[in-house]
């Protein structure tokens, strides 16, 4: 193989359950091995994404350091692949949205039972919550969008593997699910 | 044969009076309808049924069939549009598939499918909406309706009373319920009512009924919602 | 409050098809609809309590919750704006301590925007319970606001602030001599009933409204329906911003539009006929009521009219704030006493309008242009005007000229030729027809007011130089977004969205794909909408983006995509409740470096 495709993953406000969906492609991750290499990704525990072919973020936009992040794969991918329910329209996290986010902060580290000294949290090493969660969409251009919680290995393997072979990815009925 | 028409190019049959999605269906065609029923008034407010006859663009399922038509329903341009209606049905309202009951027999979802719409494409609205939890037996979660009032016209062309009704202008519509309190426990809905399970989408749910299919072994798991459709719709009862 | 209603009802014999009225009444003398009338409404006409709240959420001016004991709505038409409304507005806040869509604490005021009231020839213009304030100035509102806190009642405060104008400068057939009360109907039986509906064939009348139908044909087509009821209906919905004239028409010419109707009725067979009025003309009511008295009392209405056998009379209904109600289908559900949301069309009005009875609607100008034509025959009238739009058209001509009011001019003048005639120099473009109508640029002035060309209803609205574009097709991207009665999908989400991405583009936050995806939602809007509303809500931003493609471009950034909400303020938040303020606690909305 001359030029592997390069390919960064990373969650943003999502559960992980994406990229476990992933690595249910089992044994066809060897044959994914042999053409593509892993950048930034919890799989390979680089912390900043380089130059990328491939994008693939789980997750909606619930704080600043999600735009970071999100701001950073974009500048760096070719293509950018919004993964999973969350990315799409927010998802389960953006179910707060209908809770005014002080009401949440309150409840969290105020008000809430078994809070012992209540404060809200300061530091500055910490991101700050935007007040609603939002697709990932609506912050950057996104090139493919892949629905599911999770999208089944399927999906991951027939979108992968239609892009590394020239074709524009096609989704069939089986693989579409929002759920 | 002067009672045809042609859709898509295929001729296909139809008696006085039928509308050109009621020929359709007859006629085992599929046209995507979400507030369209077979066995309610045709209310044309989805507009997933939108085809061009003669050229023109009419909702099939409120536009009279004639003699000579020629309707494209099943067009890229379309589908395309319908794509579009259809993601707009879901930035308006909150659809978090993944939490809700209906996920699989969902007709929201299945045109959605069937229409291979892989995202919602515009900004979404994340409306404040509330849930009615109060009838023992029947739930309403507001942020799932979709104003297409087939409850309201269940209710009152095949239960006979008047449940429901859409009120508010614009944006801001909204379903409301026949009751003084605006709960639905007050009214008069049974669980066996027909409105109470007509809704295409998980607006208006039957409690105690969740999750006996598991999500993925679901009616629209497995199979297109235009089979699903024709199975349900071709013979409609009294033909 | 309860006998209040009982009578209230009473004297609407119990009807469901005068809910409108009822609710109108009832919201005159609460400021609101309080939960008890709803009840006894409900049992008193014996309609679903969710129908009356439906109907109450629907138009603009019924209210669930109190307003103030004086409501005042200021007009947000874009001639209003002209005229310097949103600094006003923001005095008028100011001078009475009521924030723009509130209800003061004390409940004596409360203040909100409204839709075009139809005074732009003599805006800004505003309402107080329902009435019309005309030319609206800081000392006005000064005035205003002192009579508020005395708490002077609204029928006892200055005649002048209520003072409307006709403002008639130009007048040609229809309005240089209106024709005597009663002369069309007696020409018309001379002639005889069918050589008139003949005389208005030849005349070639066409539909004021804008549309153009033929008027012959779609009062024969009524006529042919079978069956005994059919009714006739003035549509005086005006809604359209911009447009004024009927609210002139029926000020100083209500006689001959009255008469036009009553041809009809003799014509096609009616006994009932509506005026429906829209809410923003309250101030007209009291006097149209009197002129129907006066024909009744004049043997032009009622019953035997004229000695012929006749039968006819006229019923003016008032609207309640819904823009929709001028699109007949939704007039009709109104007059009906519902929410006005457009018909499914066929079947059309013609065959099954009113109560599902045959009914002609049509404009105000076009009865008074009948009327006119049973005089004068069609000959006369076919004369004046191009080969596919005979006879004048009167518009309503406001905005950036020295001399707004009505024009009356034949079909075919030149745009340039009414420039001319109302005193408009510098000028970078015109709004034919209103907002659902076109913008027409200044190097197109040579094109003709003409169904065939710029049709309009009306609405002329005149825009110079140091006008901006944007700001315009904003102002009517939000009033339909505000309008749509939110029926069908398309118009529902879709206005709502243009109003979401048109502003984008227009407060500097659109990027290279976005004008791009507000022309792919024009498309579908324009395409997909269930009724006229929709199908035109794109219009202000389509005619401008064919013309002036560049000033769309301009606002754009050279980057390739930028969020449609504020970041930063996404944050505040967040920040204010973590007592930070670092620059970590903040977001750039579009990312420079990294």
């Amino acid at each position: 193989m001359a030029n592997k495709l390069r390919i960064a993953t990373t969650s943003l406000a999502g559960c992980f359950g994406c990229h476990m969906s992933f690595l249910d492609i089992d044994e066809r991750i060897i044959a994914l091995a042999d053409l593509v290499e892993f950048d930034r990704s919890p799989l390979t525990d680089i912390e900043h994404a380089s130059h990328c072919d491939i994008g693939l973020i789980e997750g909606g936009v619930c704080n600043s350091e999600n735009v970071h992040v999100l701001r950073e794969f974009r500048k760096n991918c070719k293509i950018l692949v919004a993964v999973g329910a969350c990315a799409i329209n927010g998802g389960l996290p953006a179910m707060r949205n209908f809770i005014p986010l002080e009401e949440c902060l309150n409840e969290a580290y105020l008000y809430g039972i078994g809070v012992e000294n209540p404060q809200i949290p300061s530091d500055i090493e910490l991101p700050l919550l935007l007040d609603q969660v939002r697709p990932q969409h609506e912050v950057v251009k996104i090139d493919y969008f892949l629905p599911g919680c999770p999208p089944s290995a399927d999906v991951f393997w027939t979108f992968l593997t239609d892009l590394l072979e020239g074709r524009q990815p096609v989704l069939e009925y089986g693989l579409v699910h929002f759920d | 044969m002067s009672n045809t028409l042609t859709i898509d190019g295929n001729t296909i049959p139809f008696t006085d009076g039928q509308t050109i999605m009621q020929a359709a269906t007859a006629a085992g065609v599929y046209i995507p309808h979400l507030c369209h029923h077979p066995e309610f008034t045709p209310h044309g407010s989805c507009k997933l049924c939108t085809v061009k006859v003669n050229g023109r663009i009419c909702s099939a399922c409120t536009f009279p069939a004639m003699a000579g038509q020629n309707v494209l329903s099943n067009t890229q341009e379309l589908t395309a549009d319908r794509k579009k209606i259809t993601q707009m049905l879901f930035v308006e309202g909150n659809h978090f598939c993944p939490s809700c009951e209906k996920t699989g027999n969902c007709q929201l979802q299945a045109v959605a499918y069937h229409l291979n719409m892989l995202d919602d494409h515009y900004p979404l609205f994340y409306p404040q909406r509330a849930v009615d939890a109060s009838h023992p037996e029947v739930l309403i979660d507001h942020n799932r309706c979709i104003f297409c009032t087939l409850c309201v016209r269940a209710s009152q062309q095949t239960d006979g009373k008047n449940v429901f009704a859409i009120s508010g202008r614009g944006i801001n519509k909204h379903l409301i319920v026949n009751a003084d309190s605006g709960l639905l426990k007050d009214t008069d809905l049974a669980a066996s009512d027909r409105a109470a399970h007509i809704c295409p989408t998980g607006a208006i749910l039957i409690k105690h009924t969740a999750y006996q299919v598991p999500i993925g072994q679901r009616l629209y798991d497995h199979q297109q919602i235009d089979q699903v459709s024709l199975a349900q719709e071709q013979t409609p009862h009294g033909e | 409050m309860q006998a209040f209603i009982e009578s209230l009802v009473a004297s609407h014999q119990h009807q469901p098809t005068h809910l409108l009225a009822i609710l109108r009444a009832i919201q005159a003398q609460a400021h609101y609809i309080p939960e008890a009338a709803i009840k006894q409404v409900a049992t008193l006409l014996n309609i679903p309590r969710s129908h009356i709240i439906g109907v109450i959420e629907f138009y603009s001016f019924l209210h669930l919750t109190p307003q103030g004991q004086y409501e005042i709505l200021i007009s947000d038409s874009i001639t209003d704006q002209m005229l310097g409304k949103n600094e006003l507005m923001a005095y008028l806040s100011e001078q009475l301590h009521v924030a723009v869509g509130a209800v003061r604490g004390d409940g004596l005021v409360s203040l909100n925007i409204t839709s075009c009231t139809g005074l732009c020839d003599q805006g800004p213009a505003g309402l107080v319970n329902g009435y019309a304030l005309s030319r609206l100035s800081r000392a006005r509102i000064d005035q205003i606001a002192a009579l508020v806190e005395q708490q002077t009642p609204v029928a006892e405060w200055p005649s002048e602030l209520f003072q409307v104008e006709d403002n008639i400068i130009q007048t040609d057939l229809l309005l240089t001599t209106p024709i005597e009360s009663g002369s069309a109907l007696k020409a018309s039986y001379a002639r005889g009933l069918a050589e008139t509906l003949a005389e208005i064939d030849r005349a070639g009348l066409r539909g004021r409204g804008g549309a153009g139908f033929k008027t012959a044909s779609k009062w024969q087509y009524c006529k042919d329906e079978a069956g005994p009821e059919r009714y006739v209906v003035c549509n005086a919905d005006e809604g359209e911003p911009g447009t004024f004239k009927d609210r002139v028409l029926l000020n100083t010419y209500a006689q001959q539009v009255f008469e036009g109707m009553t041809i009809c009725a003799a014509i096609i067979g009616a006994e009932q006929g509506f005026l429906y009025l829209r809410g923003e003309y309250l101030f007209l009511y009291d006097k149209l009521l009197q002129i129907v008295d006066e024909r009744r009392q004049a043997g032009l209405l009622g019953n035997n009219i004229l000695n012929s056998g006749l039968q006819f009379d006229i019923e003016i209904c008032l609207g309640a704030g819904a823009y929709i109600c001028g699109e007949e289908s939704a007039l009709i559900e109104s007059l009906e006493g519902k929410m006005g949301i457009p018909r499914n069309r066929p079947p059309y009005p013609v065959s099954q309008g009113y109560l599902q009875k045959p009914t002609v609607v049509n404009n105000v100008e076009t009865f008074l242009a009948a009327a006119h034509i049973a005089v004068h025959g069609g000959d006369a009238f076919a004369q004046i005007g191009t080969a596919q739009s005979k006879g004048t058209k009167i518009l309503s001509i406001s905005g950036d000229c020295t001399r707004p009011g009505i024009y009356e001019l034949p079909f075919g003048t030149t745009i340039h030729a009414v420039l001319a005639a109302c005193g408009a120099e510098d000028v970078l473009g015109v709004q034919i027809g209103g907002p659902s109508g076109t913008f027409i640029s200044n190097t197109e002035f040579d094109r003709r007011l003409a169904f065939e060309d710029l049709a309009t209803g009306g609405s002329f609205i005149i825009f110079n130089h140091s006008r901006q574009l944007l700001d315009i097709a904003q102002n009517f991207t939000h009033f339909f977004a505000h309008e749509s009665c939110g029926f069908c999908t398309p118009c529902r989400v879709g206005t709502s969205l243009l109003k979401k991405q048109l502003d984008k583009i227009v407060d500097g936050h659109g990027s290279a794909g976005d004008v791009a995806e507000l022309e792919a939602l024009c498309q579908i809007v324009k395409n997909h909408s269930h009724c006229g509303l929709g199908q035109t809500a794109a219009n202000p931003i389509l005619s401008t983006l064919e013309r002036y493609p560049e000033l769309y471009q301009s606002r754009l950034k050279a980057i390739s995509y930028e969020p449609g909400f504020d970041l930063d303020a996404a944050l505040a938040t967040a920040r204010r409740l973590a007592n930070r303020n670092d620059a970590a606690a903040h977001l750039a909305q579009v990312e420079d470096s990294l």
